[in-house]
C-alpha cells in the first residue's frame, strides 16, 4: 500500500476544478453554543470520496450529531466549511439523505406514503404510477413488500428503521447521512440489517457518512473511521483505514487478523487515548493510519503526515 | 368479553333508568289524595277563590306521563310553525343549530389560520399570550350588550357571542398542536426540501390534528352550552327561547322535553366530533 500526501488546501485553491478535489470536503468545521464559549468541536478536518463508506466514532458530547447535521444542512457551524461535489453545503438538500435516530416516519402515513412523500419531493412532476413503483422497488430493497400498506405503528423498531432506510436511498442522493440509526435496535435485527445495509451501499456505491458508538459495527461497514476526541474543542484526531477487503461479511470478519488489530485501535482510542485529547490537544490535520496492517505493534502507525493524504 | 360486558352495562343503564322514571312518577303522583278530604262546600269556596283542586293538579311538577305525551305530540309534528310563539321544536333546533354552526364555522375560520401561525412563531406566541390569557375567562353572555349595540341585530348577535366562546379553545389547542409536532417530522420536511405551504398541509396539519379537533370538541361544546343561555336574552327563534317561552306558558312538560332535547342535541354533536377525532387520531 502506497500512500501519497497531496497538496494542503489552502483558500487560493477553493475554486479549483472539482475533479482534482475528494467528494466532500470538511474545512476547520467548529460549533460554538454560545458565541465567544468554548467550542464543542473546532478544526474539524476530512474528506470523504465518492462511493466511500465512513464511520465518525467517539464519545457522547463530542459533536458527532452536530457535525451531522451540518452536513445534511439542518444546522449551520460557527466556523469553517463543507463542500460537497464543488459546491459548498449551505442548506438542507435533496442531494442528501439523512435516516434519522427514531427513524421519523410520519405515523399518520402508511409505508408506501411516507416513501412516496419523499419520492413526490425529490420528483414532483413524476405521474402517480411512477412514484408507486419506485416506491416498491425501494422498499422491496429493504425486504419489506408485505407491508407496503401498512402504518409505522404496526411494524417493530427493525423494520421501522428498514423505512427510514428505504426512504432515505428511495430519492437516490449523492450522500448518505447516518445518525446511529440501529442505536436502538436489538443486537439480532441490528446485524441483519447492517448486512442488508453493506450490500445495498456495495450494490449502489452509495456514499455514506455514518455515527455509530459500535465499534464493531464501524469495523464492518465504514472503508474509513473517524475518531474524535472528547470535548470540549473535540476534532478528529484520527482517520482510521479498514484495510481488509470490502467482501468481509459479519459471519467471517473476526476470522481475518486484521479484524482484532482494527478493533483493539478504535477500542484503545475511545478507552484511553480520547479523553486525553480533548481541549484542543489533538491535532487538527488528522493522520492516516492503518492499524490492520501493522505487524502487531503499534510502533508502525503512520506518523503525523498531512491531511490530505489518499491512496494512489 | 367486551360484549357481556357491553350487554351487562346496557342492562344496568336500562335498570336505572326505569328506577329513576318510578322515582320520578312515585314523587309527582301525591297531589290528587289532598282533594279527597275536602267537604263539598270547602271545595265550592276553594273554587271561588281561584284555588281549584283540579287545576292546581294540572299546574304541579309534571310526571313522566305528562311529559312523555308532550314529547310525543311534538316529536310527530316537529316542524310546524304557527306564528312567532309556536313553532315546532325542529324549528327551533333548527335555528339553534344553525347560529352554533355559522359562530363556529366563523371562529374556526379565523383560530385556525391564527393559531397555525402563533404556533409556527415563538415571538407571536409571547406576543399575543397576555392576549388570550386576558378575554378568554370572560363569559362570552358578557359581551351581548356590546354586541347588541354595535350590530343591532339580535340574530347576529347571538352568532358573535357564540364566536367568542368557541374561539378560544380551536386557537389555544392549534396553536399547542402546531408548536408541538416532533422536530423530526421537520427535519424530514427540511432535508426533503419541501415548500412551506406542502409542509404546513402535509406534515403540520396531519401531526398536530388530533390535538386540533381536540380544541374544536370543547369549542363545540362550549357553543351548545352558550347558546341556550344567549336565545333566553335575545329571544325570538331557537331552543334557548323555547324553554323561556314555555316557562313563561308555565308548560313545564315542555321545558322538560326541551331539556332533554338539548342533551339529544348535544350528545348527537359531541359523538360527531368524536368520530372526526378518531378518523385523525395515530400511534406513535
Amino acid at each position: 500500500m502506497k500512500l501519497v500526501s497531496g497538496e494542503a488546501p489552502g483558500p487560493s485553491i477553493r475554486v479549483a476544478s472539482s475533479g482534482a478535489r475528494p467528494f466532500l470536503q470538511v474545512e476547520d468545521l467548529g460549533k460554538s453554543y454560545v458565541p465567544g464559549r468554548e467550542a464543542v468541536f473546532e478544526q474539524v478536518n476530512f474528506s470523504i470520496d465518492r462511493g466511500e463508506f465512513v464511520c465518525i466514532v467517539g464519545h457522547s458530547g463530542c459533536g458527532k450529531t452536530t457535525i451531522l447535521n451540518v452536513l445534511a444542512g439542518l444546522e449551520r457551524a460557527s466556523n469553517g466549511n463543507v463542500f460537497m461535489d464543488g459546491r459548498e453545503v449551505v442548506g438542507p438538500s435533496l442531494d442528501r439523505g439523512v435516516v434519522f435516530q427514531g427513524h421519523a416516519l410520519m405515523p399518520w402515513l402508511t409505508v408506501r406514503r411516507n416513501i412516496a412523500f419523499a419520492v413526490r419531493s425529490k420528483w414532483p412532476d413524476w405521474a402517480a404510477a411512477r412514484v408507486d413503483a419506485h416506491v416498491e422497488r425501494y422498499v422491496a430493497m429493504v425486504g419489506l413488500s408485505s407491508a407496503l400498506d401498512k402504518k409505522p405503528s404496526e411494524l417493530s423498531g427493525g423494520m421501522k428503521q428498514r423505512v427510514g432506510i428505504a426512504r432515505a436511498f428511495a430519492i437516490e442522493p449523492k450522500m448518505l447521512l447516518l445518525d446511529e440509526p440501529f442505536g436502538a435496535l436489538d443486537a439480532l435485527t441490528r446485524g441483519t440489517i447492517q448486512d442488508e445495509l453493506l450490500q445495498i451501499c456495495a450494490k449502489t456505491q452509495q456514499t455514506v457518512f455514518m455515527i455509530t458508538h459500535d465499534v464493531d459495527e464501524a469495523v464492518l461497514l465504514a472503508d474509513k473511521i473517524l475518531l474524535m476526541s472528547n470535548g470540549p474543542r473535540a476534532r478528529v484526531a484520527e482517520i482510521v483505514q479498514n484495510t481488509m477487503p470490502r467482501s468481509r461479511t459479519r459471519a467471517t470478519m473476526h476470522h481475518d487478523p486484521q479484524y482484532y488489530r482494527i478493533r483493539n485501535h478504535l477500542i484503545d482510542f475511545l478507552v484511553t487515548r480520547a479523553s486525553g485529547l480533548s481541549d484542543g490537544r489533538a491535532p487538527a490535520r488528522p493522520p492516516l493510519v492503518q492499524p490492520g496492517l501493522a505487524a502487531c505493534s503499534d510502533e508502525e502507525r503512520v506518523p503525523d503526515l498531512p491531511a490530505q493524504i489518499r491512496r494512489a | 368479553m367486551t360484549r357481556t360486558l357491553n350487554l351487562k352495562a346496557a342492562l344496568l343503564s336500562a335498570l336505572l333508568l326505569l328506577v329513576l322514571l318510578g322515582a320520578w312518577q312515585l314523587a309527582t303522583r301525591s297531589s290528587g289524595t289532598a282533594a279527597q278530604t275536602v267537604s263539598p262546600e270547602q271545595l265550592e269556596y276553594m273554587k271561588l277563590m281561584g284555588k281549584d283542586p283540579g287545576s292546581q293538579k294540572a299546574t304541579g311538577f309534571p310526571g313522566p306521563g305528562q311529559v312523555g305525551a308532550i314529547a310525543l305530540k311534538q316529536l310527530s309534528q316537529p316542524f310546524y310553525d304557527n306564528g312567532p310563539n309556536d313553532k315546532g321544536i325542529g324549528i327551533q333546533l333548527g335555528h339553534s343549530l344553525l347560529r352554533v354552526g355559522m359562530g363556529f364555522l366563523i371562529a374556526a375560520m379565523v383560530a385556525l389560520p391564527l393559531g397555525f401561525l402563533i404556533g409556527m412563531s415563538p415571538l407571536l406566541y409571547r406576543a399575543l399570550d397576555p392576549f388570550i390569557q386576558l378575554l378568554k375567562p370572560i363569559s362570552p353572555l358578557a359581551w351581548m350588550p356590546l354586541a347588541l349595540y354595535t350590530i343591532k341585530d339580535s340574530q347576529i348577535s347571538g352568532v358573535f357571542v357564540i364566536f367568542i366562546c368557541s374561539i378560544w379553545p380551536m386557537l389555544i389547542n392549534t396553536a399547542f398542536g402546531v408548536a408541538s409536532v416532533r422536530r423530526d417530522w421537520l427535519a424530514v420536511a427540511c432535508t426533503l426540501e419541501v415548500s412551506p405551504l406542502r409542509k404546513a398541509m402535509q406534515v403540520i396539519l396531519p401531526a398536530a390534528a388530533p390535538t386540533i379537533l381536540t380544541g374544536m370538541r370543547i369549542s363545540m361544546g362550549i357553543a351548545w352550552l352558550v347558546i341556550v343561555a344567549a336565545e333566553m336574552l335575545v329571544g325570538g327563534t331557537g331552543i334557548g327561547y323555547f324553554v323561556w317561552n314555555e316557562w313563561n306558558n308555565l308548560s313545564l312538560p315542555n321545558v322538560i322535553f326541551a331539556i332533554l332535547m338539548i342533551g339529544v342535541v348535544g350528545m348527537g354533536l359531541d359523538l360527531a366530533f368524536a368520530r372526526l377525532q378518531r378518523a385523525v387520531t395515530y400511534v406513535e
